[in-house]
């Protein structure tokens, strides 16, 4: 029986740790006993298979998705990327949803009490599958910063929440993408739950002039990185494939 | 650890209390998409006993957590899973895979799928059915994995690999649903609790 390939053992110390503190929600909700490791069998290898008959033509595009008498109300952008693994090779066919707050902060969520306004056109959801070559892209407006109950006075930077499966379930990942330059980053108990700049630093779109649409649309660029994968171990090629 | 030839993983971030506005957005009260994803795990033609699965995600203060989002991985009866390396051919509509979020009020969550067969694990030894929990949450950093096993499965269950590795045999326990019958229907509970007595397990996958 030959044991399926194993996705590259995940580095923890690239991730925030499950305690931290200054991000107070994190005490009561960060289990206290060790995780259990576990080399990946067929439920882990394996996960959820999606077709772009599971996404609608313009889910990808938060400007028109929701649109009801007009467009969304701020600066129009487009984020874009790659879907990558660890090994840099693209991941195609993989489902990406985005979430966010419009131009005000505000999110279209019954929970959200912000004073800032809802926007009567804008949703705030997208989703896309990659291209074969696991690019992907969004068009929506840039979301606004917003006060949390945390310390008294935080602020979130504006950010985008992005969620990626790849192919197996071990790769599942949520995230968030932050926009470069904005000063908010280095104050958010939440972006300080990672362990290093340079980890900040990848969760940060980068500003991509050559992708704006000139007098229509600014361009940011965030490429995702999954897991990578070992390869299958053959007897007569044990230094792999 | 530095990998030189290698990218690294994106870091993860929490998914916030607003989760549902991108994974679940009727939940957050408004429709925008033809087809939700993830709210039909086993289509109408799988195999198997039909079942709900329900319960909390409890925090370290006793609370439930009201803002999580669950998503299932499971085999059909057969045991296989619907992806190309699942071990065999799954039924037409099955797919394996659901998701879904807790009530605002109460943090009751459940969802409906068929029991899930035996898979096979590493080395072919047979696994006892289980499901794959994945948990986020506001608070929660980066996704908690967990499996759901079955309590009428006794046997299957005592040589299961992979609750075998778990040495501290009292928490064994934490990974194993209670079936009851409900309205003609097999219902499993599942409360996963984050901390304090009865930590549920959680697994570096």
């Amino acid at each position: 029986m030959t044991t399926p390939a194993d996705y590259y053992q995940r580095d923890r110390g690239r991730h925030p740790r499950a305690l931290t503190p200054d991000y107070k929600t994190s005490v009561a909700r960060s289990p206290r006993l060790p995780l259990i490791s576990l080399q990946q069998t067929v439920s882990e290898i394996t996960g959820p298979v999606f077709g772009h008959d599971d996404v609608g033509p313009l889910d990808h595009d938060l400007i028109r998705n929701y649109a009801k008498d007009g467009d969304p109300i701020g600066e129009r952008i487009i984020v874009h990327g790659r879907v990558l693994d660890e090994d840099a090779r693209p991941v195609p066919d993989t489902l990406v949803e985005i979430w966010q707050a419009n131009a005000g902060g505000r999110y279209r969520h019954k929970k959200d009490t912000y004073l800032a306004p809802i926007d009567p056109n804008f949703g705030g959801c997208g989703r896309t599958m990659t291209g074969a070559d696991g690019r992907y892209a969004f068009r929506t407006v840039k979301p606004g910063a917003y006060p949390w109950r945390n310390l008294v006075n935080n602020w979130r930077p504006a950010h985008i929440h992005v969620s990626v499966f790849g192919r197996s379930f071990s790769q599942r990942l949520i995230t968030q993408l932050y926009f470069e330059g904005d000063p908010l980053i280095a104050l958010c108990p939440i972006v300080q739950t990672l362990p290093d700049a340079d980890a900040i630093d990848q969760l940060t779109a980068k500003l991509d002039m050559n992708a704006t649409i000139p007098l229509d649309t600014i361009a940011y660029r965030f490429d995702i990185v999954l897991r990578g994968r070992r390869s299958t171990m053959f007897e007569n090629r044990p230094e792999g494939n | 650890m530095l990998k030189p030839d290698y990218l690294r993983e994106t870091p993860s971030q929490t998914a916030g209390p607003y989760v549902h506005i991108g994974l679940a957005p009727g939940a957050a009260g408004f429709d925008i998409y033809d087809r939700e994803l993830g709210w039909d795990i086993a289509g109408p033609n799988a195999k198997g006993e039909r079942i709900r699965v329900e319960g909390l995600v409890i925090d370290g203060t006793g609370s439930p957590i009201k803002d999580v989002m669950l998503e299932a991985w499971q085999a059909n009866a057969a045991g296989h899973y619907a992806h190309p390396e699942g071990g065999g051919p799954v039924e037409d509509g099955f797919r394996g895979w659901g998701r879904v979020i807790t009530d605002f009020e109460t943090g009751e969550w459940a969802f409906e799928t068929v029991k899930p067969g035996a898979a096979k694990g590493r080395s072919g030894l047979l696994m006892a059915p289980h499901i794959s929990l994945w948990v986020v949450a506001r608070g929660i950093n980066i996704g908690l994995n967990t499996r759901m096993y079955f309590d009428d499965e006794t046997e299957a269950n005592a040589a299961d690999p992979v609750l075998n590795l778990i040495e501290w045999e009292n928490r064994r326990p934490t990974l194993i649903a209670r079936r009851r019958e409900g309205d003609g229907q097999a219902v499993y509970r599942f409360d996963i609790r984050i901390q304090g007595d009865d930590e549920t397990v959680f697994f570096d996958i």
